[in-house]
């Protein structure tokens, strides 16, 4: 395909604004311009591509798969809560990872096989990751989304039949290259949908996000593999900006949370997560009723505040600040401890804060906020249990072992608001919540915060 | 364009995706993540592109599939990346408000 010289050119200028997006969103100041440059490109590519002579047989059709897409695209971003958005995220990045797997069979199907060995080669590797990250983002929306258990899922023999399915897909993509059968095309994908959910099913919960990251970054690859398919340099450079930037965001966000990416990603294979599970047994809490938690936090002098994905989920993020405000007001030093992870994702709740408008300056990394637990009166944990459980520092066979927590043992008193003595995302009991100087206050933490927000008024 | 030149962009971009995200800071990580997401989207121009000389009850069918994922992934990646980043906009005029009465 002859693509216009100033198509090339403006293609260029498109590339140029997806490095700016990237770039920009890397500051929290330019962010926002950077995902204004993104889509700007987006939409100058996809104009211009109508006017650069391709053939265009099925008009009607590219219009309206193009606008029923924008438009599920559109509404789907603007409906979801705040809370349910890391699992939208990976759906988009199923779809986009579908596409281009779609693309790059469409395109082998419509040249009958026909084409040289790097046309067949690359269209083999878009095929799989593609379809693998299709299929894999699915299962980790269905995760999160808590369609399906958020324990890690390892099926009898699942090694033997992933590593069978693997060769398959090895074996298949090879068979294309002797003997160019259609169906072999169809048995490739359909292998490859299988290996990414045999991938991603005995990844635990808490490790979701790494495995969003890290298969974000496979479609980017897929995309820029299609590229040489269709001989488009734009999807080349744009899958491949997003391919190399994912792979480093992986590892970066692997790092945030203690885990090395191959115990993420095999830890499940090994059989070595399957211990720290609930046991269920009966054994004694303390818990206080509202009153009691507000004369805890009213007479200290020093709180800080662990805001979890329960929070979040009761949408008492305003409440919380709300108790932050009185508190201050008493002359108590007031501090929101945020853990890389809290919430679903890195960042996640950072965003669920400043949405009730927490000020900047009292949200302490993790870092920073550690040293100051063994100084405190009280920590007030809302919602959170796996990023303070201390099996992460002591027991081996705990899924979560390794990850960096927040050190809220170490302070004076300890108060949890849950729901339930139900364990966390990560599926497993917290020793913390037996410890003597831990007070229960059960309930929906909205119901519960508002409760100790007016005992104190009182006080 | 031959292989090599298509190699040497693949290359080049490689080195340019990985020192542009470099930098990034812990809060941002989902944000960029979800930017990165909608630029992949960009796959649907190669959907166009397979969809407009797609013939074939099988090719249209697959083709227009993958226009509208592409569609989908591309317009709500950055609509919702968009709406993350909305949610920093009231802290920042909190800080300013911060300096001022408190």
């Amino acid at each position: 395909m002859n693509t216009p010289t100033w198509a090339q050119l403006v293609n260029l200028a498109v590339a140029v604004l997806f490095i700016l997006s990237l770039k920009g969103l890397s500051s929290p100041k330019t962010a926002r311009l950077g995902t204004g440059l993104g889509a700007l490109g987006a939409l100058i590519a996809t104009v211009v591509l109508f006017f650069t002579g391709i053939e265009l047989n099925n008009f009607a059709l590219i219009i309206g798969a193009i606008l029923a897409g924008s438009l599920v695209g559109w509404f789907s971003a603007r409906r979801v809560k705040m809370t349910a958005m890391p699992q939208l995220v990976a759906l988009f990045n199923g779809v986009g990872g579908g596409a281009a797997g779609l693309v790059a069979v469409v395109e082998y199907l419509h040249l009958g096989g026909e084409g040289s060995a790097l046309f067949s080669l690359f269209t083999v590797v878009t095929i799989i990751i593609g379809s693998v990250a299709f299929s894999g983002s699915i299962v980790t929306y269905l995760k999160l989304q808590e369609i399906m258990t958020t324990r890690p899922v390892v099926l009898p023999a699942g090694k033997w039949i992933t590593i069978l399915v693997a060769l398959g897909t090895i074996a298949s993509a090879v068979w294309l290259f002797v003997d160019p059968q259609m169906w072999v095309v169809l048995l490739l994908s359909v292998l490859a949908l299988a290996f990414g959910v045999l991938f991603v099913l005995p990844v635990g919960g808490a490790d979701v996000p790494i495995v969003i990251s890290l298969l974000n970054a496979c479609t980017g690859l897929a995309v820029a593999a299609s590229g040489y398919v269709l001989d488009n340099v734009l999807l080349l450079i744009a899958g491949t900006l997003v391919g190399a930037s994912g792979t480093l965001l992986t590892s970066l966000m692997a790092k945030a949370m203690g885990r090395p990416l191959t115990s993420t990603l095999f830890g499940a294979f090994s059989g070595t997560t399957q211990g720290g599970s609930a046991t269920g047994e009966e054994r004694p809490v303390r818990s206080g009723g509202p009153g009691d938690i507000a004369i805890m936090l009213g007479y200290a002098n020093k709180v800080i505040l662990v805001p979890g994905y329960g929070l979040a989920v009761a949408q008492a993020q305003s409440t919380l600040r709300e108790l932050a405000d009185l508190l201050t007001a008493r002359g108590i030093e007031v501090d929101y401890a945020i853990h890389p992870v809290a919430g679903r994702m890195p960042g996640h709740m950072n965003v669920l804060l400043a949405e009730a408008s927490v000020p900047y300056e009292q949200l302490k990394e993790m870092e920073e906020i550690n040293p100051e637990f063994s100084s405190t009166d009280v920590v007030l944990v809302v919602g959170a249990n796996d990023v303070v459980n201390p099996a992460a520092r002591t027991d081996k066979s705990a899924p979560i072992y390794g990850m960096p927590i927040l050190d809220v043992d170490q302070a004076q008193q300890v108060v949890f608001l849950k729901r339930s003595m139900r364990p966390g995302f990560a599926g497993i009991e917290n020793e913390l919540l037996y410890d003597p100087k831990t007070t229960m206050l059960f309930g929906d933490a909205k119901d519960s915060l508002t409760k100790v927000v007016s005992s104190l008024k009182t006080m | 364009m031959d292989g090599v030149a298509l190699l040497t962009i693949f290359v080049l971009s490689i080195f340019v995706g990985y020192e542009v995200v470099a930098k990034v800071s812990t809060i941002l990580h989902t944000p960029l993540m979800s930017g990165a997401n909608a630029i992949h989207g960009i796959v649907l121009i190669g959907g166009i592109i397979v969809l407009g000389s797609a013939d074939g009850a099988l090719e249209i069918v697959l083709a227009t599939l993958a226009v509208f994922l592409g569609a989908v992934n591309l317009v709500g990646g950055f609509v919702v990346t968009d709406r993350m980043l909305e949610m920093f906009k009231p802290r920042k005029s909190a800080d300013d408000v911060e300096g001022g009465s408190r």
